[in-house]
């Protein structure tokens, strides 16, 4: 830039400079190219970014949760949102479940499943192990609606929940310690914060799950 | 020009209709139409090809499995039935998938007659809905040539 120059800045031709919520991004996982089609158009046409995967391999791969130390730059895209299929050859969407709730990493990113099976046995499993909720294929455009709506509500009682624990820490802090108070790293009250809090989507009653399906 | 796009219209909402009054489509191929616009405008025929593409897949895997002189595995043919059961309901091929339902009960019963039958029924009818789609898609290519937009078309 020479001297003298001024920087200029772009702004929307709508003048609107309120900055907007930031886009879920949704991996999704099935292993039917037909049904990856669908699922990928409703999340886009729900203003998702989508990324689809086809088998619980590949999406463990996309994570970096297979092991292989060489985890591609590809997901530097923090993925909100898993939705899979559950009947997959190899893992199946409960295998691949259980392996994102087992992930320190990954086990707060909600996971919803797809069948086409309403098999009561089954739901109850993926809900106890943690599923955000079930769909029933095919999968309409209301069912992707309603789970961007508890998603993005989720996310924000998570925030909010944040925001409260880092005050209360921070009086806690400053109450604790002797004159004069340095200020306190906030690095450390990022993510760590967010664990010790009880996942409120786990204390759903049953019926609540259900009531959709019925 | 209007009389004649008026007229194709007409007719691609009757064909449309039948269709669905024949039981060749279902609610979710309404779904499916939900999704196309402007942005993306041959979603449904994008879809459908995939679709379709995935039969000849599918039939080919259960055909082959059939074909084992001595032991037929009725799993491995379970198993293509189940996909194609799948995606016929995911693009609402209703015909399909009801044939792919009875498919998979003589798969659990081990019923080969049963089965071989079905397989030339839901080779029969793939065909049958493609046929028909090529037909609507091309009612849709006449209306736009014409100058005319396609209609929305209200099943109900």
């Amino acid at each position: 830039m020479a001297v003298g120059e001024v920087m200029r800045m772009e702004i929307p031709s709508g003048g609107d400079m309120s900055v907007t919520s930031p886009e879920l991004h949704v991996l999704a996982v099935d292993d039917s190219i037909v049904d990856r089609k669908v699922i990928e158009r409703l999340l886009r046409i729900s203003a998702c970014k989508v990324t689809t995967v086809e088998s619980g391999a590949r999406a463990l791969q996309y994570l970096g949760l297979d092991g292989d130390k060489g985890a591609s730059g590809l997901k530097d895209l923090k993925v909100n949102l898993i939705v899979t299929d559950y009947s997959m050859p190899g893992l199946t969407g409960y295998d691949l479940l259980k392996k994102i709730k087992e992930s320190s990493v990954f086990r707060e990113i909600p996971v919803v499943i797809m069948s086409s099976e309403n098999i009561l046995p089954r739901i109850e499993q993926c809900l106890r192990e943690g599923a955000e909720d079930f769909l029933l294929k095919p999968v309409k455009l209301a069912d992707v609606k309603r789970i961007k709506e508890l998603i993005m509500r989720n996310e924000a009682e998570d925030c909010k929940t944040l925001s409260h624990s880092n005050k209360r820490k921070l009086a806690e802090y400053i109450d604790d310690a002797p004159s004069p108070s340095p200020s306190p790293s906030s690095s450390t009250h990022d993510d760590s914060s967010a664990k010790d809090f009880p996942s409120s989507k786990q204390m759903k009653s049953a019926d609540e799950k259900f009531s959709s399906l019925l | 020009m209007d009389a004649l796009v008026a007229q194709l219209q007409m007719q691609y909402r009757n064909y449309t209709v039948s269709l669905y009054q024949q039981g060749f489509l279902d609610d979710q191929f309404t779904e499916l139409k939900k999704l196309q616009d402007d942005a993306s405008p041959d979603f449904v025929a994008e879809v459908l090809s995939l679709f379709f593409e995935d039969c000849v897949k599918l039939i080919g895997n259960m055909a082959r499995a059939l074909d084992q002189t001595g032991t037929v595995d009725f799993s491995q043919v379970g198993a293509s039935v189940h996909q194609l059961k799948g995606s016929s309901s995911s693009v609402g091929a209703k015909r399909v998938k009801g044939l792919c339902v009875t498919f998979k009960e003589y798969c659990e019963a081990n019923n080969y007659e049963g089965c071989v039958r079905c397989l030339q029924q839901v080779d029969i009818e793939y065909k049958a809905l493609q046929t028909k789609l090529q037909d609507m898609f091309n009612l849709e290519k006449q209306i736009i040539q014409a100058g005319g937009k396609v209609p929305q078309v209200d099943i109900n």
